[in-house]
């Protein structure tokens, strides 16, 4: 058992500082720092910045654009990019869709897909959550039905993040309605958004934000070649996806950040008072999250190092992704607290607008998205699987019971 | 980066997971336990058999070398077996602060004995008012004819009856918590002016309050330099703690496999308990938490093997 980092390691660490001093768009660091919206231009250049880096799907094989780094440069990678406050990855192409078509697509459909997914010029979506089936979501209803050389879709999709910026979308949908088990039958389809027959409907959450959207399907024509793998094996190709982003959703890196920043915002004292910091009731909730999160952050390189030397990531992914969304809200909690009286003002107005100055806003910069990102922060705890379904995971896959 | 055992560890996890399964049952440890020793001396002999206890200590010293990620293997086990022998007072509280500083006469005169199981040791860190912190010592010891003098009151002190050797920090200068100023002395067990009052723990071990009523220890007793004796106490609970959260692990292995394992068995309204939902979600919560804190465990065993 061995903590040190090789000199190979450091010296890709400073490689990574240095990209991000260098290519880090200043305008989107700005955002970010200022707690201001960002536009789907913004999340694309970045992602670009780390395409032209040859960085941008760090999990891939790197016969499709993948890097061949180690559990431990992977390591570093992602927590050198959350300390510097860098955008999130939009998931949906490179984590999600881009892995299910290298390792079950046609050769044809790694051609065509996979570059666009790579350099972020194709914006997807995922498709899988209706009106009807969430947590169970084998029970889901979109039919897709053949006609020639098309399947014919019909259903509506919901909680579909950011499909109103999509170019693609990555449906689950029924093929055969005629099977013993529900998880039968269902296919695993691309489709283009501007395809007739596609509406976006926005859904406008407590956040005031525009996230998520229903999209529905009437009579939606799509080549037989959208589909991936074979006709009513969906189900398989859709849960290895669903592994690669609980991992993702711990957000273990990003929360370190989070937390860091917080001691600093708290540990000036305001004139003629005292620091919040050296409130110890303060001190004590953010000690134990602190520890909390050390505790997660073993728990992830464990896991890392486990995929590394041939072991599976499994049920452990469940893990990482309920304690790393408590964490995660309970950072949110804290921020809030920290925020004390600036909690309340709600202005999305205020931090949706790049050019407005400090002055013009209300309170200090960093309060002014913090119930709102609260808020928004629910969502954590549900998508990707609710914390109570990783726990039937966890405990009929780990536990046997 | 690494997570793995190399293949002596491996090795010495084999051996202490054999034991704890095949040789240490519940049933032959509680009867032990009900002994007058409270624990079995043949059974300790043969964890030195192993050489279980000379792992913390170096090759010239007479022992294997190991550091933190030994340690933390053997009482991971141990902890899993709920092991009543006094590992964590001889070898590691007593051990570590002789090793650690002890002069060559001292270590010749106690750890052959450590070692070979036949004598184990105690360290008196707290005192009743010290609420965990190792500098607050109000124990004295003052100079006497080139001798000192100790009078104080230890508290708690795991294995102290039957400890051969006890090492007491006492105040050779300064004030209640200064760090500076607080020296170590290796007291013989039976040394006139040492009252114990001893009892059993609630963990099935043994401790004793330790009364010092001016004892007198000669000059070559003081182990370390004087006024220093600090950063040697806090050297052996560095390990201590790192030993005890091992076997804490251990323990909630143990707990989350035994509270799945009953819970597939015992039925109600028809079913396995562990069929139902609110029953799975809290042995789940144990699963978690179990890693989690396991997670901590490495850290905190490389961090100490990098010397952090
Ligand atoms: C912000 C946001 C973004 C999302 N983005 C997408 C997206 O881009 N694409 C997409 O396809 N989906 C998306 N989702 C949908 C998400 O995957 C679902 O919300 C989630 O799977 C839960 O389904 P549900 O909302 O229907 O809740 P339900 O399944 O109705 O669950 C309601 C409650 O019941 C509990 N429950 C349900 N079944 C069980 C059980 N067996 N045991 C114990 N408790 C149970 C749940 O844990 C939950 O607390 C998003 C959701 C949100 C909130």
């Amino acid at each position: 058992m061995d903590l040190n980092f090789s000199e190979a390691d450091s010296a890709f660490r400073e490689e990574v500082r240095e990209f991000l001093r260098n290519d880090y768009p200043a305008d989107i660091r700005e955002k970010m720092e200022r707690s201001v919206r960002l536009g789907r231009e913004d999340f694309v250049r970045w992602q670009q910045a780390l395409f032209q880096r040859g960085w941008a799907a760090p999990n891939w094989p790197v016969e499709h654009g993948g890097t061949g780094w180690s559990a431990t440069q992977k390591y570093i990678f992602s927590t050198e990019l959350a300390l510097a406050n860098t955008p999130a990855i939009i998931p949906f192409g490179l984590s999600m869709v881009g892995p299910v078509i290298y390792t079950y697509g046609s050769e044809a459909q790694k051609q065509r897909f996979l570059p666009d997914i790579l350099a972020s010029r194709v914006w997807w979506c995922q498709g899988y959550s209706e009106p009807g089936a969430g947590s169970d979501l084998a029970s889901l209803k979109m039919r897709a039905d053949r006609d020639g050389d098309h399947y014919v879709i019909n259903g509506t999709k919901t909680w579909t993040t950011l499909a109103q910026f999509a170019d693609w979308i990555f449906l689950l949908a029924r093929t055969t309605t005629d099977v013993a088990r529900k998880q039968e039958g269902i296919s695993f389809i691309l489709a283009d958004m501007r395809s007739a027959g596609i509406s976006v409907r926005p859904i406008i959450t407590i956040d005031g934000e525009h996230e998520v959207n229903e999209v529905h399907f009437e009579n939606v024509r799509v080549p037989v070649d959208n589909l991936v793998g074979e006709e009513g094996k969906g189900w398989t190709y859709g849960k290895l996806l669903l592994q690669h982003e609980r991992a993702g959703i711990a957000a273990v890196a990003r929360s370190k950040f989070r937390l860091e920043r917080l001691r600093r915002l708290t540990a000036e004292a305001p004139e003629g008072g005292e620091a919040l910091l050296d409130d110890p009731v303060f001190r004590r909730k953010l000690a134990a999250l602190e520890i909390e999160l050390l505790a997660l952050e073993y728990t992830d390189l464990r896991t890392l190092a486990a995929v590394a030397t041939g072991g599976a990531p499994g049920p452990e992914s469940s893990i990482l992704k309920i304690k790393g969304t408590e964490v995660q809200q309970a950072i949110d909690e804290l921020y809030m607290e920290a925020a004390g009286c600036y909690a309340l003002p709600f202005t999305p107005e205020l931090y949706a607008t790049p050019d407005i100055d400090d002055v013009q806003r209300i309170g200090p910069p960093w309060a002014a998205d913090t119930t709102p990102h609260y808020l928004n922060g629910r969502k954590v705890s549900i998508y990707g699987g609710t914390n109570e379904i990783q726990k039937n995971i966890i405990s009929k896959a780990v536990l046997g019971l | 980066m690494d997570f793995s055992l190399n293949d002596e560890q491996s090795l010495l996890k084999d051996s202490l997971e054999r034991f704890i399964r095949s040789d240490y049952d519940f049933d032959t440890r509680r009867a032990h336990l009900r002994s007058e020793l409270g624990y079995s001396q043949a059974t300790y002999e043969r964890f030195a058999e192993f050489g279980w206890t000379a792992v913390p200590f170096t090759e010239e010293d007479g022992g294997f070398g190991g550091g933190p990620v030994e340690l933390m293997l053997l009482m991971e086990q141990f902890g899993r077996g709920l092991v009543i022998e006094p590992y964590l007072a001889s070898i590691v509280m007593a051990g570590g602060a002789l090793r650690h500083s002890g002069s060559a006469e001292q270590k010749a005169q106690w750890l052959p004995g450590l070692i070979d199981g036949s004598i184990t040791g105690a360290l008196a860190c707290q005192e009743p008012h010290g609420r965990f912190n190792l500098a607050r010592v109000a124990t004295r010891a003052q100079r006497h004819d080139g001798d000192w003098q100790l009078s104080g009151h230890k508290a708690v002190v795991l294995n102290a009856r039957d400890a051969s050797v006890i090492i007491v920090p006492a105040r050779t200068a300064g004030e209640i918590t200064d760090r500076d100023g607080i020296s170590l002395f290796a007291l013989k067990q039976g040394t006139k002016g040492v009252s114990l009052r001893s009892y059993p723990t609630v963990d099935g071990l043994q401790a004793a309050d330790l009364m010092l009523d001016g004892v007198h220890v000669g000059a070559d007793a003081m182990i370390g330099k004087e006024g220093h004796g600090l950063a040697i106490l806090e050297r052996a609970i560095d390990d201590a703690t790192l030993a005890v959260c091992a076997e804490a692990v251990g323990i909630m292995a143990v707990l989350v496999d035994k509270t799945v394992e009953y819970s597939k068995s015992r039925k109600q309204f028809g079913l396995p308990i562990g069929a139902f939902q609110a029953l799975q979600h809290r042995m789940v919560e144990m699963f978690m938490e179990h890693e989690q804190t396991r997670s901590l465990l490495y850290m905190a065993a490389m961090k100490l093997a990098a010397g952090a």
